[in-house]
């Protein structure tokens, strides 16, 4: 198991140095001069441009520049925006909100997607799985800023069950709706990957086996069927964190939530590219880690996994 | 043990139990492609006759928009009749700015379907070959592309595109082309992935074998046997992402860094129409219905032909 | 508790009542096609601590009828007649309740592949322990070293903290009997239970099986599809064919009298049993060149395929860098005379079929010669390479495997001719049409495909391919082994009509010492990639001279039997 992690956590750090890499390169490395491409024809003032100059180091040889960003990321020095706050101190105030928020969806795509998954995996053909793959297909099919705008609307302004703004009032209740809307599109794929592959193990010769050993039918879809079921599930929730995190931006956006997407998203419409530059490259890391607490989580879930050669 | 043993022994009657000739050929059934097989289910699946019709008419009101409204979607816009309610002529009522929101939807078609079908023509290139070669010929090669796939994976699309378009020469060109060119650069790793994994699976397939002891070249084998076994997942995941690129290229517009505004689209209608979102949410539902059924029926079609082309469907 | 009284007042005192009656038994599956009867009029009984085995082909409704006495059948299946009696009491019809009250402490089943059967994400110990839990037995890690060790896997303690994947194929299959026997259950299903396995380890864990089950005094049940093991292993034999019992009796008796026209050809075509007759019929003074077709006559030494002091090593990687060297293929001489058949034989790992890749041309060796005519074949340049093509094709096992599904029968015939530039397109048509009638393939069957086929016509296809360039030699891959007996038998056949019309030189990889028995001039047999013994099929078999020869021969299903020298 150690040497498991040990060789994942090798393959993650060409990954996250490629991918930093590659954001900066196509900032950075571009002809021009980057600082003034970045802001368009809204030149701010001399000293943010100063300041610029000096967070991204544009005197020194472009790898020098490089290892530079890396280690002003990992110590976040993330530099100023355009009001000359410090954006690190900035994203450790919005950071928690969307932490809970994106916790928030994840445990509701996974509660409900793998539950219908389940549920219509076992009853394949029948009324209910064809209606639940129908409608995953419509909730697929919707984009998230549509999603976001009709839960708002129903059920924020005509029913009133839920404040249709999150503003400054953050708490797991009123994210409740914002978290719904995001874990919308990611549930039916979730849904979807459970049920094809609770149908595939229901198959398998091993659960066969288990039936034939006398294990009552709950104990053979739970610790057959559905265990077996949830490696796949897990790596596409952990690779859903991306989408989840490309969501957060328009969720944030339309119900008003003080978390990182919004601060992303107002950066966009402002054009404050070197904010916009800082932010993406945490989240990318934050996504990387993830991506390698998925993996591990996968080995533990399948312990063949551990052994690959 | 053996004392109570049951010992009469039974011959079934010859004219119950015939004798039929070992292995004969059914001769009863029309031959049938893998292709053809997979058209005559289609044909009766109602999920894929749906689909497939809708898709026809989106083709044909994104080609020729003229052919459903006489009305011009920009040139008559009055702001008198700003978030105007139906009216004859007007079925969707009119937008913020007076504009016909019926009209709007129908040529806004255009963009989308462009956008989702090049992008998915790209993706088809850059992936399908770099897949391809990767899963063929294993080493290096496979090393240096699922490398360089991981990376572009590591990038979720939204946020990739959010920085590749703060950059100066998407900003400067904003139009159609940029925004495809940004789904192609942030999203062939998928279909790599998928192919590299199609193409390993039938590589080692006793017919590629057979084929190269035949004398058939390596490159040949790959063309001729290799690619046409690993098509099937490879149609159907295109014909998807055909869907999640128009949510895509929607949600960069609407997020103010896709199409630029003087292009109409459902996106960047949506994005207008956040502001009359609770005077008149008709602007914004109907550009957003547009999109999802459009959406909807080409991952129906996905879903039909993932069915359709399954091997394990197939008799043996 | 009334019904079971009345039955057993109905079938006579309980001593002598069978513990399983199959009467009439129908299942019926819902297919996309309609309904489909899998299993008609099926009947026969098992008396307690009796072994009964049912042998038959694939599809022939044996695996169905077992599954159907345990309440296992697929979804889309269900008993549609008849009954099925445990102990009296019917359970055709059983609720689910009570079908998981019966498994595991009164039906155990033994299923047939230990690689997929065994949950691979739980350790064995566990899978032990929720058998015992679930059938009310005590479950500490005692009772559940106890299961393990007396199915004869040792260092139980360790070896129930070990997940499956960590198992040999053998060492699996003993866990799968272990739990199946863990509750001793009074019949045992015994599903095909150790096909997927090599013959010696086959022999070790049968042998086992039924050491346990004759002490726990289990009825078993045995599916098999080799008449000579069940013949061997069963006090009672059930032929099945086409989803009906065709004929049923005490082993022996149905063996050297069998009275079905099925039953005739089956017991004329099983491969162990046919290598069987042959020892006999020598033992009693029979030449064997009676018994055998004539092999090629005219054998002059000439040697179309020498094999010299051949070597593969693979390196593995050990995970960080380091790598270790295996060697597959270790030191190997032997020659290959024209116009007769040797067979290569070897277990799993042997390194049988990486010889076969490097004499195809696949693999590179990594030391040693392949001389072909007299040619060293590494020398061979890019254009002769493809000119020895021509002269060596494969046959390869797979036969679901072996064929382009994308193309039809007629352009996977054709394609070796199109390659070569062979003849025109009609008169590559001919050739193709001559082909399909050489390997007794209709002539319709060129607009078909691969998926239209059963296993043996498309390995016949597989045959008319690798004819279609006139090639002096061919290499068979375990050609037969995925067949049906009959087809295999078949198969073999055509094989040896083709050898003697056509004087083919053919290399035969298998694992089946029987199927040696019956086409091979010269046998190799191979163990972790070296040769340990060669010589004359007759010398090897009347004489082996090593110790793993002998265990490959003695596993051999049905070689205690005594049956006539010759049926035919």
């Amino acid at each position: 198991m150690i040497q498991f992690i040990l060789r994942r956590l090798l393959q993650v750090i060409p990954v996250f140095l490629g991918t930093t890499l590659l954001v900066y390169f196509m900032v950075f490395a571009l002809p021009g001069d980057p600082i003034r491409a970045l802001f368009g024809d809204r030149p701010p003032s001399e000293a943010v441009i100063a300041a610029l100059r000096q967070q991204y180091n544009l005197d020194q040889p472009f790898w020098v520049q490089y290892g530079l960003f890396l280690k002003n990321l990992f110590t976040f020095n993330l530099g100023v925006d355009f009001t000359g706050q410090p954006i690190a101190a900035t994203l450790g105030r919005v950071f928690p909100v969307t932490v809970m928020l994106a916790v928030e969806a994840l445990v509701i795509q996974a509660v409900f997607g793998i539950g219908f998954g389940l549920i219509a995996g076992l009853r394949k053909g029948k009324i209910f799985d064809s209606t639940v793959l129908l409608a995953s297909l419509v909730v697929i099919a919707i984009p998230i800023f549509v999603l976001g705008f009709v839960l708002q609307l129903v059920f924020g302004v005509y029913l009133g069950w839920a404040k249709p703004t999150v503003g400054t009032d953050v708490s797991w209740s009123t994210l409740l709706l914002p978290a719904f809307a995001l874990a919308l599109v990611s549930f039916a794929y979730v849904l979807r990957l459970t049920r094809a592959s609770v149908i595939e193990n229901s198959t398998a010769d091993y659960v066969r086996t288990a039936t034939a050993k006398g294990l009552s039918r709950p104990r053979v879809v739970m610790a057959h069927i559905l265990r077996n079921s949830m490696i796949p599930v897990v790596t596409y929730l952990g690779a859903s964190l991306g989408g989840l995190m490309g969501g957060a931006i328009v969720t944030e956006g339309i119900f008003n939530v003080p978390g990182v997407g919004q601060k992303l998203y107002q950066a966009i419409l402002r054009s404050e590219g070197p904010t916009v530059v800082a932010i993406v490259s945490v989240l990318v890391l934050v996504f990387v880690i993830a991506n390698l607490l998925v993996d591990l989580l996968y080995a533990w879930l399948d312990p063949r996994i551990r052994y690959e050669k | 043990m053996k004392s109570n043993q049951d010992t009469t022994h039974f011959v079934a009657p010859l004219e119950e139990t015939p004798l039929l000739a070992t292995d004969a050929v059914k001769t009863d059934q029309a031959p049938l492609s893998l292709w053809a097989d997979a058209w005559r289910k289609l044909r009766r699946r109602p999920l894929f006759i749906v689909s497939a019709v809708m898709i026809l008419v989106i083709l044909v009101v994104a080609f020729f928009p003229g052919l459903f409204t006489q009305t011009a979607p920009n040139d008559n816009c009055q702001l008198a009749n700003s978030d105007g309610a139906p009216s004859a002529g007007h079925p969707f009522g009119f937008t913020f700015q007076g504009c016909d929101v019926y009209a709007r939807v129908i040529y806004g078609t255009q963009a989308s379907v462009m956008v989702g079908v090049f992008a998915v023509i790209g993706v088809l290139i850059i992936g399908v070959t770099l897949g391809a070669l990767a899963g063929f010929y294993g080493g290096w090669i496979d090393a240096v592309i699922a490398r360089l796939g991981d990376i572009f994976f590591a990038l979720p699309l939204v946020l990739g595109a959010l920085v590749v378009t703060q950059l100066p020469f998407f900003r400067e060109n904003k139009s159609v082309w940029t925004v495809i060119m940004i789904i192609v650069l942030l999203a062939w790793p998928q279909m790599a992935r998928l192919t590299r994994g199609a193409v390993i699976e039938v590589r080692n397939a006793d017919f590629i074998t057979a084929a190269r002891s035949l004398g058939v070249s390596r490159i040949q084998s790959l063309i001729k046997h290799v690619l046409p076994n690993a098509l099937a997942p490879i149609i159907v995941l295109a014909t998807m992402e055909l869907g999640v690129f128009i949510v895509l290229e929607a949600t960069l517009s609407f997020l103010g860094i896709g199409l630029p505004g003087s292009i109409m689209s459902w996106g960047n209608d949506i994005s207008a129409a956040q502001s009359s979102i609770r005077t008149n949410p008709a602007v914004l539902l109907y550009p957003a219905a547009a999109l999802s059924i459009t959406v909807l029926s080409f991952i129906m079609l996905g879903d039909a032909l993932r069915d359709a082309l399954d091997p394990k469907s197939r008799q043996r | 508790m009334t019904a079971s009284d009345v039955t057993i007042t109905e079938a006579g005192t309980p001593a002598n009542r069978p513990l399983l009656e199959i009467r009439d038994l129908a299942i019926t599956f819902n297919t996309s096609n309609g309904e489909v009867n899998a299993v008609r009029n099926a009947h026969f009984t098992i008396m307690p601590g009796e072994t009964v085995a049912i042998v038959g082909e694939s599809g022939s409704g044996k695996s169905t009828t077992a599954l159907a006495a345990i309440g296992l059948l697929p979804a889309n299946g269900r008993v549609s007649g008849g009954q099925i009696l445990l102990d009296g009491e019917d359970i055709s019809h059983a609720p689910e309740k009570r079908m998981i009250e019966l498994r595991g402490n009164t039906i155990g089943m033994v299923p047939q592949d230990p690689m997929s059967n065994l949950n691979p994400v739980w350790k064995i110990g566990y899978q032990v322990k929720e058998t015992l839990r679930a059938n009310g037995r005590p479950s500490g890690p005692e009772d559940i070293a106890k299961v393990l060790s007396e199915a004869g896997l040792p260092d139980a303690h360790r070896r129930a903290r070990q997940y499956p994947h960590e198992f040999s194929g053998g060492m699996r299959q003993r866990a799968l009997i272990a739990i199946g026997l863990s509750c001793q259950p009074r019949l045992l299903i015994a599903d095909e239970p150790t096909s997927a396995l090599d013959v010696t380890v086959q022999r070790q864990i049968l042998d086992h099986l039924e050491g346990m089950t004759s002490e726990l005094g289990t009825a078993v049940l045995l599916i098999t599809h080799d008449l000579g093991l069940a013949a061997e292993r069963a006090d009672k034999v059930v032929v099945m064919y086409r989803g009906q019992v065709v004929e049923s009796g005490p082993s022996l008796e149905l063996l050297q009298n069998p009275q079905h026209p099925y039953t005739k050809r089956l017991v004329e075509s099983a491969p162990s049993l046919a290598s069987r007759r042959i020892q006999v019929a020598k033992e009693q003074g029979v030449q064997a060149a009676d018994l055998l077709a004539p092999a090629a006559e005219a054998l002059t030494a000439d040697n179309v395929l020498q094999i010299q002091d051949l070597r593969k090593v693979y390196k593995l990687r050990q995970g960080l860098g380091k790598s270790s060297d295996f060697a597959a293929v270790d030191g190997v001489t032997f020659d290959v005379l024209r116009g007769t058949t040797t067979a290569i034989v070897g277990e799993s790992g042997s390194g049988k079929s990486t010889v076969a890749k490097m004499v195809l041309q696949l693999e590179k060796p990594t030391d040693g010669k392949i001389l072909f005519d007299g040619v060293d074949t590494s020398l061979l340049k890019p254009s002769e390479l493809f000119k020895f093509r021509r002269r060596v094709q494969p046959i390869f096992q797979d036969p679901y495997g072996s064929l382009d599904p994308m193309y039809n029968i007629y352009r996977t015939i054709e394609e070796p001719l199109r390659v070569h530039k062979i003849g025109n397109k009609a008169s590559r048509e001919k050739k193709v049409r001559e082909l399909l009638d050489q390997v007794a393939l209709p002539q319709s069957t060129m607009q078909r495909y691969p998926n239209e086929l059963s296993g043996g016509q498309r390995q016949r296809v597989a045959i008319a391919r690798a004819l279609a360039l006139d090639p002096e030699v061919i290499i068979c891959d375990e050609a037969v082994s995925a067949l049906d007996v009959l087809v295999q038998a078949q198969v073999l056949n055509l094989l040896a009509d083709l050898q003697s019309n056509l004087g083919l030189t053919y290399l035969f990889i298998t694992h089946d010492l029987a199927v040696v028995r019956q086409i091979a001039d010269h046998v190799c047999v191979m163990e972790k990639g070296r040769l340990v013994e060669t010589g004359s099929t007759d010398d090897v078999f009347d004489a082996p001279q090593q110790e793993y020869t002998q265990a490959l021969l003695n596993a051999i299903p049905g070689a205690k039997l005594m049956l006539p020298p010759e049926v035919a």
